[in-house]
């Protein structure tokens, strides 16, 4: 579906296809999942030393250089929202491999490390050059690599190879696109490589290095990127009149509009599984919502989609699932903007589906990624919730007056916990517009018996000074300590902060990511601006109604802020209580194990 | 007075019903009320004006317990009787003028008691100032022969009839100038919002970013005025929970041209890092410097500070209240109907919830009010010019009296 790849024809007609549905991201909407497909392709078939075809080598880097294989797949995770990685690390794997005993492929390296650089100097929408080599040369190449990967392989190597080939990783998605990676997936996973990249000193440093920085996400403010990923979309979005100058970079759609044209072609929508489609009808109508909720919805459909898949014909199963993967996560992409947890549980299905040994029959490995689907919500968000509401008990005391923004999923089983232990408390629900989420939580609290007052976000400096602990939940904790949940948190933690009350934030660790952030501007998600408009139970409020096309009046609708670390007193995690200094150690230290679970 | 007191009662149960709300407005009517009970007031042949400020204070006490938290209210009575008080000891300081006039030229001080020589206004002016400022070296020399005149002229007008003539005029001077004074208050307040306005140009420049909550007409016209004289700035707009004032604001801004963008209130903190300047209106002014704003302006505040946002407060002058704030954030706010937070009909169900001893499960807070202390206030604009906060305490004295702050009135009897 991306004109710009190279014509395939060592893929043959699947992935083609299935490129053309699905829609990655805007600016990865350039290199559609195809890269992906043949990354994951490539990185499954090194394991297996086997011949698999040669097309995902040139399909790699849309517009790197085609004889480079190994690197495609990181590249191509890097395109794919989300995906970054299973197949970038196990491609990465093979890279190691090929990078200390092949000096070959070393060099080919090395080519496509400088290419990337020039690549990358040219950031526009124009289509990367690629090397013209037959493909016959390719495929040999590749044959090579994965040799020699397959015996590297055999002898043992541990992970900590596969994390420096997946330091090249940023390197090729670099190449890939002009640096719009859309996901911080991205992010982690190059953090990730960066890491464990240190500790294996053959690579070249230098190019290494600049690889290290985390991918920029998709920027919306290349209007030929964004031309080009609308022409691939499922989903019909019109962008919304009277954007915010100031949010360029982000999509801003007119909302409302696709919701019945999804649902009456619920049935056409051929390579779309169902309960993937499902699931994205949900996310867009808001019936679904929360970090977790979206996580554990987004994981259960893909586990289904697994269920229903068989391999095609002549297919590598990971491969294929990999391409098929990627394209159900563009399709959620096209009807809500990912969240953090969603894309480092995509990371994680991804590597799963790398790292399946090749001897499994399908029916196996099926099974297998779905236990593994079951494993990962079940630790990373079930047990882990248990594990902060037990650490969070011990910081409510009797008598306290608790304040909680919004609806957090984790707060409120703290709260309910609290209150079967029989501690004597109360809560304070703060709420505001135009999403409201308070409300839920506070039918949800009264009907169990717990005392609550409910206000709105101005009201919280007069209601401060009753409060003796903020409990607040977050969608993401980033490297640098900030906090970034739903907007007006930082209002919440500023004015406790103001008044000596202690914050503490709960968050699993699964939604812990590498990329930073200062302020809320740079990375944020913009709601439906008209909700603004409608003030509930005041009809006379329509002030505004007639002006929405007036080019002065502009709508904000911010779905996310970011809170200073210094306004947080103690992040509750699964692996503890930390202070917000710690994330970054956190992030550093776990993320490999939950890569290679 | 009984012509007046339909009026009166007719005004404490519009406070009393919040039918009038705002402090123009309720300062205007205010104001208007007063006036018309000094004229409806029959002046007495002594103390005049002691009886007149005591008529004031006890239609003052009634309007103030009505609607202790409007507090406009009880600044136009303070200036009202500080207007009397100024009025009587300018048109004494006449006498007192005239009395030592003749005095250097002659003994016979009742012969000259019936002259009232026109004096120049500066002088008037002087004396009144002198009468009402704190007590310093210059003005305790200068008040001693003014206090033995005043005491004379005033045993020798209560000797001889043929004062009684010129008291009656002196009364009826009183009562023309303490209206003609309440009339120029009026004035005052409505012309406010031009002279705040003009100040526009100096603090507004070329593509500012202006941060706005709720809506304040003095802000309106505030921004205008900078339209006009062609500033292109842009403004955000925060909506103000639970009135969404912001709405209106932002409407008037955009039939301006203004660029606004709306925005929600928990949006302010991610939003003020780009922000230059917020401009925010309020409900009073306190004598220490901390302001009295409509909710969530606390928090635009700190927010502010935060970001080193200079927050600048524009107000007229008769918001500024004499009384320093204890516990303002109970004490001078007031709680409206949980309504406008929570829809009754949603939550029917959970308003039956209640504890053991019969509490309510379900509380709901909504206040009206924030209090913003002066350490966040960069600057105050009124229609007097810009200030920053720790000076407001000087601008009271040039309105009020020290001894006017408990409006009470005194038991005994003028008469």
């Amino acid at each position: 579906m991306d004109l710009r790849r190279p014509p395939r024809s060592s893929s043959g007609g699947v992935e083609p296809k299935i490129r053309q549905v699905g829609f990655v991201t805007p600016d990865v909407s350039s290199e559609p999942p195809a890269p992906a497909v043949p990354a994951a392709a490539a990185a499954a078939a090194q394991p297996a030393a086997s011949s698999a075809g040669s097309p995902p080598a040139s399909d790699l880097s849309p517009g790197s250089l085609s004889p480079v294989m190994i690197p495609p797949p990181r590249h191509a995770d890097h395109l794919a929202p989300g995906s970054p990685s299973p197949a970038a690390s196990a491609s990465e794997l093979g890279d190691d491999e090929s990078w200390s005993r092949a000096p070959s492929a070393a060099e080919l390296e090395a080519n496509k490390g400088d290419l990337a650089e020039i690549r990358n100097d040219n950031v526009s929408a124009s289509i990367p050059q690629k090397q013209k080599t037959s493909k016959a040369e390719r495929r040999a190449i590749q044959e090579a690599q994965r040799a020699a990967k397959a015996a590297a392989k055999e002898t043992g190597l541990s992970g900590k190879s596969a994390g420096t080939v997946s330091g090249a990783n940023p390197a090729m998605s670099k190449q890939a696109k002009s640096s719009k990676a859309s996901q911080k997936k991205d992010v982690p996973q190059a953090a990730s490589t960066a890491a464990s990249e240190k500790k294996v000193t053959e690579r070249p440093p230098e190019r290494d290095r600049k690889k290290d920085a985390p991918h920029p996400r998709m920027q919306f403010d290349d209007v030929h990127r964004v031309e080009k990923a609308k022409k691939r979309a499922i989903v019909n979005q019109s962008e919304a009149r009277n954007r915010v100058e100031l949010f360029r970079h982000l999509p801003q759609y007119v909302h409302g509009t696709q919701l019945p044209g999804l649902e009456s072609k619920f049935f056409q929508l051929e390579p779309m599984h169902p309960s993937v489609y499902k699931v994205g009808l949900q996310y867009l109508s808001g019936e679904v919502s929360g970090g977790n909720g979206r996580c554990i919805a987004m994981l259960l459909a893909f586990k289904e989609a697994i269920k229903d898949y068989s391999t095609p014909p002549k297919k590598n199963l990971s491969r294929d699932l990999t391409a098929k993967i990627s394209s159900y996560v563009s399709f959620l992409i096209e009807c809500r903007p990912l969240s953090i947890s969603m894309g480092n549980a995509i990371r994680f299905l991804k590597n799963r589906i790398a790292k399946l040994p090749l001897t499994l029959s399908e029916s196996e490995a099926k099974s297998s990624l779905q236990s593994d689907i079951d494993r990962f919500i079940n630790e990373k968000i079930v047990v882990a919730d248990k594990v902060i509401v037990s650490h969070a008990i011990t910081k409510v005391r009797d008598n306290d007056v608790l304040l909680t923004y919004g609806s957090s999923s984790v707060v409120e089983m703290i709260l309910d916990h609290a209150h079967e232990l029989g501690r004597k408390f109360r809560v304070i629900v703060v709420d505001s517009r135009p999403k409201l989420e308070g409300q839920g939580l506070l039918r949800r609290l009264v009907e169990k018996g717990i005392n609550c007052t409910y206000t709105h976000i101005n009201a919280i400096s007069y209601i401060m000074h009753e409060v003796t602990r903020v409990f607040l939940g977050a969608s993401s904790i980033l490297s640098n300590g900030t906090v970034y949940s739903r907007v007006g948190t930082a209002s919440v933690a500023m004015v406790a902060h103001a008044f000596g009350i202690p914050v503490l934030v709960c968050c699993e660790a699964y939604k812990f990511h590498e990329r930073v952030q200062l302020d809320s501007i740079c990375a944020n998600e913009l709601g439906d601006p008209d909700i603004i408009l409608k003030v509930p139970g005041k009809a006379d409020l329509g002030h505004l109604k007639n002006m929405a096309d007036n080019e002065n009046l502009q709508l904000l609708n911010l779905t996310y802020d970011a809170t200073p670390s210094d306004y947080v007193s103690m992040i509750i995690t699964d692996y503890g209580m930390l202070p917000p200094t710690s994330v970054p150690v956190i992030v550093r230290e776990y993320r490999k194990e939950q890569l290679w679970i | 007075m009984p012509d007046v007191q339909p009026l009166v009662r007719e005004f404490v149960l519009k406070l009393k019903r919040r039918k009038v709300e705002g402090s123009h407005a309720v300062a205007r009517q205010t104001a208007e009320l007063l006036r018309s009970v000094v004229s409806q007031h029959r002046m007495g042949s002594t103390n005049q004006a002691a009886a007149l400020a005591d008529a004031i204070r006890g239609v003052g006490e009634q309007l103030i317990a009505a609607n202790p938290i409007e507090l406009a209210v009880g600044n136009i009575v303070r200036r009202v009787l500080h207007i009397i008080k100024e009025e009587d000891i300018s048109s004494t300081a006449v006498g007192i003028e005239g009395l030592s006039v003749t005095a250097e030229s002659d003994d016979e001080y009742d012969s000259e008691n019936d002259d009232h020589p026109t004096l120049s206004a500066a002088v008037l002016a002087a004396h009144a100032r002198n009468a009402l400022r704190a007590p310093s070296l210059q003005t305790l020399l200068e008040d001693i022969p003014v206090s033995t005149a005043l005491s004379r002229s005033a045993s020798s007008a209560g000797d001889s009839d043929g004062k009684s003539g010129d008291k009656s005029s002196k009364s009826r001077k009183l009562k023309h100038d303490v209206i003609a004074a309440i009339g120029d208050l009026i004035d005052e307040i409505d012309t406010c919002y031009d002279q705040i306005s003009e100040q526009a140009v100096e603090h507004i420049h070329q593509n500012e970013v202006i941060l706005t909550l709720g809506r304040s007409r003095t802000v309106k016209e505030f921004l205008y005025a900078a339209k006009e004289k062609k500033r292109s700035f842009r403004v955000f707009v925060a909506e103000g929970a639970p009135r969404y004032q912001g709405h209106v604001l932002a409407k008037e801004l955009v039939e301006k041209g203004v660029q606004t963008t709306v925005i929600t209130d928990s949006a302010v903190f991610a939003m003020i890092s780009r922000v230059n300047m917020v401009i925010v209106g309020a409900h009073a002014i306190m004598a220490n410097g901390g302001v009295i704003a409509p909710v969530g302006m606390n928090m635009v505040a700190l927010a502010a500070q935060r970001h080193a946002v200079p927050f600048v407060v524009v107000a007229g002058s008769h918001k500024l209240c004499p009384l320093y704030p204890h516990n303002p954030e109970v004490l001078l706010n007031e709680l409206k109907s949980p309504s406008d937070l929570l829809d009754f009909g949603e939550f029917s169900n959970c308003m039956n919830f209640s504890t053991q001893d019969g509490t309510p499960l379900l509380n709901v807070v909504n206040p009206t009010f924030d209090y913003v202390p002066p350490k966040l206030v960069s600057l105050f604009i009124t229609d007097t010019g810009g200030h920053s906060p720790s000076y407001m305490y000087r601008l009271i004295a040039e309105y009020y009296s020290a001894d006017d702050l408990v409006v009470k009135r005194s038991t005994t009897n003028y008469s």
